[in-house]
């Protein structure tokens, strides 16, 4: 073996760029197959209404897992307020897209506009929040996250958006306030939430924005950039004396995770008439995060699956009546000592092994069975 | 590998630079630097020329101030008092991420690996000011993308061979043997493409002949990149050894500067290190 390190650097090296071009592409194959299956089996009418219903959902929560873990898989920051930026995605985007129903009258082309606009209003959240606080040392983020996340639904709640042939109205606890003309209607009715929104999100388009959320996600970590952002997580102190500025990378995992929240969020406040601001409380913020950690920190394909699963889990146990949450709580326990429990993780890795040598039998002799 | 001599010669600011250095700007000139920490003087009237190629030791018994010299120089503390010239600039009020782009690199004495991360990816976070490629490029994977990374992983393997960790670049750094990863980080220092690399304690846990290798290391570190080494050493052997200048600090302040020869024999060395004679109690 020693011998040959010095002759075999670029197959080593390439072995490894192997291993990560490998869990890459496996990351987006799942995701593309996973969404052909849907496709057909929708086609084929197999699938029931509920689950139907689900389908862009799950495609909003899986951005949404994929981003946070950008911040707390990958960053190692802990954010609590991921709802929030949902929830300005979502609310932004609901009224462009009202607003611009006669501007754009193509669906698809004014989804795209609001889930745009709704990124860029949650960048700007992402970068008031992380400016500040960013540049402390401690859960600082957390905290002012988790604020972050109550603050805007509170807004949400009591906020109300009209829009009439002069254009948009916005007031603040009461309707009376928007003084709209008569033709005016209603976009967004504080406790009430949005009303009268045409739902123009489709699983295609929740598709296509989780294959982009890979694309940038995957790309972003596999970069100098991406390792800088893990250096920082891994030791602050030594990559600052290896001349990286904590700060603004730090910064940049933030506001591109805040982004895919609020283009998600645009999805999601588009997929239903009437989305309410109770939505993106902290329960909210929560179950994001337990899609990331069990799916594992920094593992995006975990976070897909996890998101995937524990979307349905509840829609598939609707058999179980009362029990289905307390049957969601012993999964996700079950889930956590696998993944987590040295003894346990010890013993998958006794069997993956097994499986492994197994496995390299097999091949190894089908090698020679091919040479002789 | 160029000869040098072991000539020294005196300097107003520093007792001796290296003949060769002598009529070059010095790469670290450090003038009365000082540091207070509320009432208590860590650091004061700390004065230090360093030459371009010049390998200097910095000793002291424990708690005299090294490591904390060693973090004004990079920035994690701001000077009470003092400056600090970095090829004629002075680094006040600069980060540390900004000093060490402007030359100056560091490992720690309890090593800062990204222990998660591989050997070879340690390395190219240390290069990250010269991956030549912006983020827009790598978020969308454009040519100059892949052309950056192929340059920087053979630049990277270059210098885990020089330190001889090649057969180790795919290893998780967190499972390295200890010596080993005191020798990734010095690559990792060295990928920041320093003119001056502070070494604080490369030998500590080191067994005789890992030190012995360390030794000539940290000579061919000098002659192939020709640049400054700054060491903080317990091992007097490797300093004696090793080093052209040494300073002697203690409670803070120089007590002592020379080449190893008259360090060995400074009295107030001694008496720093073994205490005082008229005590009877040489400890």
């Amino acid at each position: 073996m020693k011998k040959n390190i010095h002759s075999m650097n670029n197959p080593i090296r390439s072995l490894w760029n192997n291993k990560t071009r490998r869990t890459t592409f496996s990351t987006y194959a799942v995701v593309i197959v996973a969404f052909v299956i849907m496709q057909l089996l929708d086609s084929a009418g197999m699938l029931s209404y509920a689950m139907r219903g689900q389908l862009i959902p799950i495609c909003v929560y899986i951005v949404l897992a994929i981003s946070l873990n950008l911040v707390v898989g990958i960053s190692g920051e802990l954010s609590l307020g991921h709802a929030g930026f949902m929830g300005v995605g979502a609310f932004v985007g609901a009224v462009t897209s009202t607003a611009l129903q006669g501007l754009i009258p193509d669906a698809t082309l004014r989804l795209v506009f609001s889930m745009v606009l709704g990124g860029i209003f949650a960048a700007i959240m992402g970068l008031i929040i992380g400016i500040p606080v960013l540049r402390l040392r401690g859960d600082y983020l957390a905290i002012v996250t988790l604020a972050f996340g109550e603050i805007i639904r509170n807004i949400a709640n009591n906020l109300y958006v009209g829009m009439d042939e002069k254009g948009l109205h916005f007031a603040f606890l009461s309707e009376e306030g928007l003084h709209m003309s008569d033709a005016g209607k209603l976009v967004m009715a504080g406790p009430r939430g949005t009303v009268n929104i045409t739902p123009i999100a489709t699983f295609l388009t929740g598709f296509i924005l989780i294959l982009i959320t890979l694309f940038i996600v995957l790309n972003l970590v596999n970069s100098k950039e991406g390792r800088a952002i893990k250096a920082i997580r891994d030791n602050r102190i030594a990559a600052e004396s290896v001349g990286i500025n904590v700060m603004s990378f730090k910064l940049k995992a933030f506001v591109i995770s805040a982004i895919l929240a609020g283009m998600a969020g645009a999805l999601y406040g588009l997929s239903m008439s009437n989305v309410t601001s109770v939505k993106f409380s902290f329960t909210t913020s929560i179950d994001i995060l337990v899609f990331v950690v069990l799916g594992g920190m920094g593992n995006i394909l975990g976070s897909v699956i996890a998101a995937t699963i524990l979307t349905l889990l509840p829609e598939l146990m609707r058999p179980l009546a009362d029990y289905r949450m307390i049957m969601y709580a012993i999964v996700l326990i079950v889930v956590m000592l696998f993944t987590w429990s040295p003894k346990l993780k010890g013993a998958i890795e006794v069997v993956t092994g097994n499986l492994k040598e197994w496995l390299g039998k097999l091949t190894n002799k089908k090698e020679v069975g091919t040479n002789g | 590998m160029a000869e040098y001599s072991k000539k020294m010669v005196k300097v107003p600011t520093y007792s001796y630079l290296r003949e060769q250095d002598a009529d070059k700007l010095p790469v670290l000139d450090v003038r009365n630097l000082g540091i207070d920490f509320g009432g208590l003087t860590a650091v004061d009237s700390f004065n230090m020329t360093i030459g371009p190629t010049e390998i200097s030791g910095l000793i002291g018994p424990n708690g005299a101030g090294k490591t904390t010299i060693f973090n004004l120089l990079t920035s994690v503390y701001q000077p009470t008092r003092g400056s600090i010239l970095l090829r004629g600039i002075d680094t006040k009020g600069m980060s540390t991420h900004k000093v060490t782009r402007m030359g100056i690199a560091r490992t720690f004495q309890n090593i800062r690996l990204f222990t998660d991360m591989t050997a070879m990816d340690n390395v190219k976070v240390g290069m990250h000011k010269d991956i030549k490629c912006s983020f827009l490029s790598s978020l969308l994977r454009l040519p100059s993308y892949y052309k950056a990374e192929k340059a920087a992983d053979k630049k990277a393997m270059e210098l885990l061979e020089f330190m001889g960790l090649a057969d180790v670049a795919d290893v998780k750094a967190g499972s390295l043997p200890y010596g080993v990863q005191r020798r990734l980080e010095i690559a990792r220092a060295l990928a920041t493409n320093p003119s001056v690399l502070l070494l604080d304690e490369p030998a500590a846990g080191m067994n005789p002949s890992e030190t012995a290798e360390l030794t000539e290391q940290i000579r061919r570190i000098r002659d192939t990149f020709q640049i400054a080494i700054i060491l903080i050493e317990h091992d007097m052997n490797l300093v004696m050894n090793v080093c052209e200048g040494i300073v002697v600090v203690n409670y803070g302040k120089i007590i002592a500067k020379g080449t190893p020869e008259q360090i060995k024999d400074d009295p107030a060395v001694i008496e720093a290190y073994l205490g005082k004679k008229e005590d009877g109690a040489a400890c």
